[in-house]
């Protein structure tokens, strides 16, 4: 009784098998489409807009099909690195270019099998920051500059009709707006955000303003622990400590500065292009908003950081030429003129194509001229380690910060810290 | 074919049953465990043959790691701060609600209730109430007339105040098995020290805590070393409380977990990150072996 169940049940696994073995079979016969994945983290405005390209893809290539999947992304980083050694991973995978050293490190991604010269054509000079080991590793749709955004309203009841342009105009302007009840700020002038785009502001803009520089032209020694740094940071760390302009700790969350930003709650704020469609859609109509350049010191040396994400492959995409071919083929949609136009429009990232990026008026447009006109002079800082590169300059701020430390030691102790992760990496 | 007994036949069955938990055990649990321990003598690459033999090098880094260090003393106090208070208060609820009649049922449900939310929940909410210039709890303090404290935004404020959120969390897991190890006390022997007019104390220091012993065994080693809500352990608290700057201020939060994880997950540098995993491993190991020893024993009356 026992054995004859048992047989039946043999009898169904192995029909069971037969029936999926043939359907396979069977697909592959017909030309089943070739399917590529397509991972990135989960950003509402990149999700949409990445979901409207493959739309488009997908109906010029009927022969291909792209699944999109995305991480939170805290998630992201552990959800590769798990997914990628198992063969499970993508074809075509995003990636902040500042993870790109660990990345190739650690084997995640393989060159474009694209010529060189031919991206150092087309695209803007920062996307050189993918280049590595004398290959490109990735391709972006836009990339981001950094800009002052301001709250116009908060500005003019503060007496502003213009938003600043100096550091001068800036510590006034914040000063004004900031206000306090008892022992708590309820508005900040400025809204700090370290661990935010305010590392980057250090590090490429204000250091190299009070004419320093903050890594060597190899990208292998700290230059930082000089006059600059040390005033680049005192300058910082003295809008909270000696001109009031707000507290760091003041908004909870994670995009900490933008949401206070957001909510009203803070006059003005540092941050990237990709955070225009945030901000346009969190803000609505409660209050007028405008974006103005970085402020300066001397009109004449402007500096910003420049960043993006990039569109890179995997092994997987190498295991057969047709799926190559497939995956080369979105690598290149989702990086074309066309797909850097919706992006533009839908996330604010600017276009990464030169052709757009000298567009006239592009540079005009209130809200992303200033980003655009700040391509020419935006550094992208080539990190290792980027959590731990960011982290070593949010120390050095709360340094000063929380624990009274004078700039000159903080900038030092971050420094060497920052040249032995350096070390740690191109030693290994 | 051979005819088994209905005995031999049940206890085979019982024997399947138990190797498809066992085999699930042994894949996601000690195999990944064996290959941490290989991953740590490795410097880490996605294809395997690239993988390049470092032999200790990774534990030899793990000396001169300042940041590591202080993951490990502040885990150290994690546990220091945070076991005893959530036994010494786990204990104490238990036994006020024991105590009592009315209301028994709603009061656990009130002290278990945190435990059930999500540790990302708890841990945001309370960042909001903590919240220096906007939170709730420093504009009742100036309005009680005291200062406003930093709480998570000071390096001396924070860990403490971590362990707090920890601890309010977890106590109604231990009130509960508490409650459950003091009803399994006869009554018996309560009411033969009462004839003999022992007092309360008397009473707690010779009947209850030596009869609660075990129970106190497993709410030590789960208030330690557990995963997730074991002192040792903690990172879900300590990743959320402080979104922005995950381990700080000033790496004064940061624990053993949370390294490993940045090392592993956002620096790819996953045999460093083995390796520290097996010092953990060990250092767990040891002390749960070291409580389990010293404070089991055999309790008889």
């Amino acid at each position: 009784m026992v054995a004859c169940r048992t047989r039946s049940l043999v009898t169904v696994f192995l029909a069971l098998a037969l029936v999926w073995a043939l359907a396979g079979w069977a697909g592959a016969q017909s030309g089943e489409p070739i399917t590529i994945r397509y991972w990135q983290y989960y950003y509402e405005t990149k999700v949409k807009a990445i979901d409207q390209l493959i739309e488009q893809f997908e109906a010029e290539n009927p022969g291909i099909r792209v699944i999109h999947e995305t991480f939170p992304y805290e998630a992201y980083g552990a959800r590769v690195a798990a997914a990628v050694p198992a063969g499970q991973g993508p074809e075509v995978v995003n990636l902040f270019y500042g993870w790109l050293p660990a990345w190739v490190r650690a084997g995640y991604l393989e060159p474009l099998p694209i010529d060189a010269a031919e991206i150092e054509r087309e695209f803007v000079p920062m996307v050189r920051a993918a280049f590595m080991n004398g290959e490109y590793w990735g391709l972006p749709t836009g990339v981001r500059t950094l800009a002052l955004f301001y709250n116009k309203d908060l500005l003019n009841q503060a007496g502003f009709q213009e938003p600043p342009q100096t550091w001068d105009e800036f510590i006034a302007a914040g000063q004004a707006m900031a206000e306090r009840r008892g022992p708590f700020y309820t508005r900040l002038g400025f809204g700090f955000g370290p661990a935010g785009q305010d590392h980057h502001l250090i590090r490429e803009v204000l250091i190299r303003q009070f004419g320093g520089q903050p890594y060597d032209d190899e990208n292998r020694r700290v230059l930082y622990n000089s006059e600059a740094g040390v005033k680049a940071l005192e300058f910082y760390t003295d809008w909270q400590l000696k001109h009031g302009l707000g507290d760091v700790e003041f908004f909870p969350g994670r995009a900490d500065y933008r949401d206070g930003f957001i909510a009203g709650l803070i006059g003005m704020i540092i941050d990237g292009s990709f955070a225009i469609a945030t901000i346009r859609n969190g803000v609505g109509d409660q209050f007028a908003w405008g974006v103005t350049e970085l402020p300066v010191f001397d009109p004449n040396d402007r500096h910003n950081f420049g960043s993006f994400w990039m569109n890179g492959l995997t092994a997987r995409a190498f295991e057969d030429p047709a799926k190559l071919e497939a995956s080369l083929k979105f690598l290149r949609f989702i990086t074309s003129e066309e797909a850097m136009k919706l992006w533009l429009e839908q996330v604010g990232e600017l276009p990464a194509r030169l052709s757009l990026a000298d567009d006239p008026e592009l540079a005009e447009d209130p809200v992303y001229g200033p980003f655009i006109r700040s391509l020419p002079y935006s550094h992208a800082t080539f990190f290792v380690d980027e959590e731990g590169q960011r982290r070593v300059m949010v120390d050095a701020i709360n340094r000063v910060l929380l624990e009274g430390t004078d700039p000159a030691t903080s900038i030092r102790i971050a420094a060497e810290e920052e040249q032995r992760i350096l070390d740690q990496f191109w030693n290994r | 074919m051979v005819r088994l007994t209905l005995s031999a036949r049940k206890a085979l069955w019982a024997y399947i049953f138990l190797a498809l938990p066992l085999l699930f055990f042994i894949g996601i649990r000690i195999i990944p465990t064996l290959q941490a321990f290989q991953m740590s003598l490795y410097d880490w690459h996605v294809q395997p043959e690239a993988r390049t033999f470092v032999g200790l090098g990774n534990y030899e880094r793990m000396l001169a790691d300042q940041r590591l260090h202080q993951a490990f003393r502040n885990t150290l106090w994690y546990g220091l701060l945070g076991v005893p208070a959530q036994l010494i208060l786990g204990l104490a609820f238990a036994l006020l609600l024991h105590s009592i009649r009315r209301f028994r049922g709603f009061f656990r449900a009130v002290f278990f209730a945190p435990y059930v939310a999500p540790a990302v929940a708890v841990s945001w909410v309370w960042s909001l109430l903590l919240s220096p210039h906007l939170g709730i709890v420093n504009q009742v303090l100036h309005w009680l007339g005291l200062p406003p404290q930093p709480f998570l935004t000071s390096p001396q404020q924070a860990l403490p105040t971590v362990t707090a959120v920890v601890v309010w969390q977890f106590v109604g897991f231990h009130i509960l098995l508490f409650l459950a190890g003091l009803e399994s006390i006869p009554r018996l022997y309560y009411e033969a020290a009462q004839i003999d007019g022992a007092s309360r104390w008397v009473t707690f220091r010779y009947i209850t805590l030596p009869l609660l012993n075990p129970t106190i065994v497993v709410s030590l080693v789960m208030a330690t070393a557990a995963p997730s809500i074991g002192m040792l352990q903690l990172f879900t608290h300590v990743m959320n409380l402080k979104f922005n700057d995950p381990g700080g201020p000033l790496g004064s939060t940061l624990t053993v977990v949370l390294y490993t994880y940045q090392r592993a997950f956002q620096a790819y540098d996953m045999g460093y990150a083995a390796a520290i995993v097996v010092v953990l491993f060990v250092i767990l190991l040891i002390i749960s072996l070291i409580q389990i020893r010293l404070t089991s024993r055999e309790v008889e009356y």
